[in-house]
């Protein structure tokens, strides 16, 4: 029996609704392929599709006793408003993760925001006007693309290899945007186990980021949400360290170390730019939960939280090592993935001619998701690729879930070759010696790196 | 009044426009004075249905199951009546090949096409036949899947080199692959319902593309991305001779209650018919509502039409 109140409109009314819409909505990308995407959450798919830290390793005594103390000492502070900034608590532990990162902070450089993606909606609403560019990587964060399109950006993006961003091709394209007379409004990047790229940017890079930052005196976002899970490697500085406060937009979350679901996140801004940060976030929110930053500062205050993140890194990392094992056996030899060193995603690559778009149709009659290459582009590219996470399921799931894809792509691998009259695909198990390896072009494609079957680096900077 | 079981969702590729269009069809009912039980199809459908025990059933379920002909099979067996068309009319427009060889027989032109199996491809060499097949049909030529409710999988191979990557794509979706002539030309659909026992051919809807040479899977079903237009504005006499091509395709097909037809108009003024619709879209942006709203039919209206159909059959 439906519950509703039945809604009176008809098409025609619907026409008339049309009328009344924004321009930008017609530019709002619906989230590609959202039916599709509505069917990975079926309970008998296995979801490698999306973003999901595993919450189930919290304490739920400690989330228990943790309430009972912000209901006991700050109850009436927990339920009213707060200050647009954030509390001062609150901006504690910020800095407190901050220094961990090799990061100084001045507290009042401070943006305490509703997770991370409203720091994405705010520099977007404070320096974007309409046609305005953005610089973003190839491909970027499917989540920002949301956003990016409802303040009508234009985005451009660039090629990413192994070592992240490619500063070669980011200053041929601002040459190229500066005789069109287009100036970037801000740089998006990712540098640390990139979403969905799962690359990490080097040192030289970060530093001629920054140093490109301030020669055309561009500002950049600096997107981090995963620089504390890391599986392997020594940390890198932040470009927000590099950058000495004066183009670095920063920001950060508790998503991925504590809880998505308390929604905090913040940004760390130069002061003009944080004040015009604050003035779009009174208009959008007033200020972000008092009771959910309550929390995180009672939770900080029992010093825990470096112990749960470390307990998280040891189960990513089983899980990212799960996954690329599970890819190392159940993939063709055409397919070629990133290895990463951290975060929680990887980035695989299927030889050009299958689409994964149609791809993940073929795998949910196999109840297994991903998320589609396409999602990370704004112009149509990624039909190869697929974003793989591997946090937000346990090993085992991991594994099936990638022999699951493995079996569908080698369907249409196989089925590929017998089309075009090529040899029938080997498994990946015995790949023959005289099939055509083309990982090469595939890099060329996405400027993502082959996969390595030595498991090292690319020397290579290309 | 009566007590009517709207079947909706299901997992096919198409659940999420099942929803919507099972929701609008609730509200509707409730608002005509019925009692609506809605059913997101799933392994407890029978159970829910002998529980609900309902005068009619609205099968607003599209897609595998919904308009393959299997949910019909179930009600049949169950003693239930049901909206739309019967078990063979939904296996003859789920099945895009079947549905093209009737219209053939029948007379009614169809684009070219050739048509393959998983298994002539794997097994019996099929792929050799490839150049001769695109010699015939010329390009571009659009690849689909056999079966498929919407947009999904459709490909336009422009040079021989697409083809095969394309034909990779339509098997994601089904086992049977058709390979189209292309038809330049307008996008049109006709969606009918039967009145008294005859099919009636609302007006022509026009879906113009903005900005793309093609309307793909979000497009159709979003607003902004592609301009419906209806009726649409045709030369004379073209409209009457869509609508008549139309209630042919219905008929060969052996359709009931309602269903859409979509065709494509050539440059040259020929028309051919596309495929049909035994279960099509029942929401905001769908095409059977928008026409029925200009021939003057509110939602409701034509929501009780449907449902009286189903009644009327019904064995008691």
């Amino acid at each position: 029996m439906s519950g509703r109140t039945p809604p009176r409109s008809t098409a025609h009314d619907l026409a008339r609704y049309a009328g009344l819409f924004a321009q930008r909505t017609k530019v709002m990308k619906s989230s590609a392929m959202r039916d599709l995407m509505a069917l990975t959450e079926r309970a008998e798919v296995i979801s490698l599709a999306g973003g999901m830290p595993d919450t189930s390793s919290f304490p739920a005594d400690t989330y228990a006793a943790l309430m009972t103390r912000v209901a006991q000492e700050s109850c009436a502070r927990a339920l009213q408003y707060g200050p647009t900034e954030g509390f001062a608590a609150a901006a504690h532990c910020i800095a407190e993760v901050m220094q961990a990162e090799g990061m100084t902070v001045d507290e009042g450089e401070l943006l305490v925001t509703t997770g991370g993606q409203q720091v994405i909606d705010l520099v977007c609403k404070t320096l974007v006007d309409p046609g305005d560019v953005i610089v973003a990587e190839a491909p970027t964060y499917p989540g920002a693309v949301p956003t990016f399109c409802s303040y009508e950006a234009d985005v451009v993006q660039i090629e990413m290899d192994e070592d992240g961003m490619r500063i070669d091709a980011l200053e041929e394209t601002l040459e190229r945007l500066e005789r069109e007379g287009r100036r970037p409004k801000f740089i998006y990047t990712i540098p640390t186990f990139q979403n969905p790229g799962g690359v990490t940017m080097s040192l030289p890079r970060r530093q001629r980021l920054v140093q490109v930052a301030h020669e055309r005196e561009l500002l950049v976002l600096e997107d981090n949400p995963y620089g504390l899970l890391r599986y392997e490697g020594d940390p890198l500085p932040t470009l927000y360290s590099m950058d000495g406060g004066e183009f670095v937009i920063y920001l950060g979350t508790f998503s991925k170390i504590l809880s998505p679901g308390i929604r905090l996140g913040w940004a760390a801004a130069p002061r003009p730019v944080l004040q015009k940060l604050n003035l779009g976030k009174q208009a959008a929110d007033l200020c972000s939960s008092s009771m959910t930053q309550l929390f995180v500062a009672e939770y900080f205050a029992s010093g825990d939280w470096r112990e749960y993140v470390a307990s998280l890194v040891g189960i990513y990392r089983g899980r990212r090592d799960a996954m690329l094992e599970a890819l190392q056996a159940h993939f063709p030899h055409e397919a070629a993935w990133t290895q990463p060193q951290g975060g929680l995603f990887i980035w695989a690559t299927l030889p050009d001619y299958i689409d994964t778009t149609d791809l993940l149709a073929r795998a949910l009659d196999e109840n297994v998701a991903f998320v589609p290459g396409r999602a990370a582009y704004l112009d149509g590219r990624g039909g190869s690729s697929m974003r793989l996470n591997f946090s937000g399921s346990d090993e085992s799931a991991i594994r099936e879930g990638v022999r699951r894809i493995g079996k569908v792509v080698a369907e249409q691998v196989a089925l590929y070759g017998t089309l075009t009259g090529a040899a029938p695909a080997a498994s990946a198990a015995a790949p023959a010696a005289d099939a055509p390896r083309d990982a090469d072009g595939l890099a060329e494609v996405l400027q993502l790196p082959p996969r390595r079957r030595s498991g090292r680096r690319a020397e290579a900077d290309r | 009044m009566s007590t009517v079981a709207v079947l909706q969702g299901g997992r096919s590729l198409e659940r999420q426009v099942s929803l919507k269009s099972g929701a609008r069809v609730e509200d509707a009912l409730q608002r005509l004075g019925h009692t609506a039980v809605a059913i997101d199809v799933g392994s407890d459908l029978v159970a829910r249905l002998t529980d609900a025990a309902p005068d009619a059933v609205f099968v607003a379920l599209h897609g595998r199951d919904g308009e393959d002909g299997t949910i019909q099979e179930l009600l049949e067996v169950l003693g239930l009546p049901y909206t739309g068309s019967g078990i063979a009319a939904c296996i003859r427009c789920w099945d895009k090949v079947l549905t093209k060889h009737l219209l053939r027989a029948a007379g009614i032109p169809t684009p070219d096409f050739h048509a393959f199996s998983e298994t002539a491809f794997r097994e019996l060499g099929a792929a050799q036949a490839l150049p001769a097949i695109e010699q015939q049909l010329d390009f571009p030529l659009v690849v689909k899947p056999a079966a498929q409710g919407s947009a999904l999988g459709i490909k336009f191979a422009r040079t021989a080199a697409d083809v095969p990557a394309a034909i990779v794509s339509a098997f994601s979706y089904d086992r049977k692959v058709l390979l189209e002539r292309y038809v330049p030309g307008r996008d049109l659909a006709v969606s009918i319902v039967d009145e008294n026992g005859s099919p009636t051919a609302l007006p022509v809807v026009e879906a113009v593309p903005e900005g793309r040479d093609f309307y793909d899977f979000e497009a159709r079903y979003e607003i902004g991305r592609t301009r419906f237009v209806c009726p649409a504005e045709l030369p004379n006499g073209i409209a009457e001779r869509t609508q008549e091509l139309a209630i042919e395709a219905y008929r060969a097909l052996g359709c009931a209650g309602f269903a859409r037809v979509d065709l494509m108009l050539r440059e040259d003024g020929e028309l051919f018919v596309l495929e049909a619709n035994s279960v099509p879209g029942l929401t905001e942006t769908s095409l059977l509502p928008q026409a029925a709203d200009a021939a003057g039919i509110p939602f409701d209206a034509l929501v009780e039409r449907i449902l009286a159909m189903a009644l009327a059959r019904s064995p008691a």
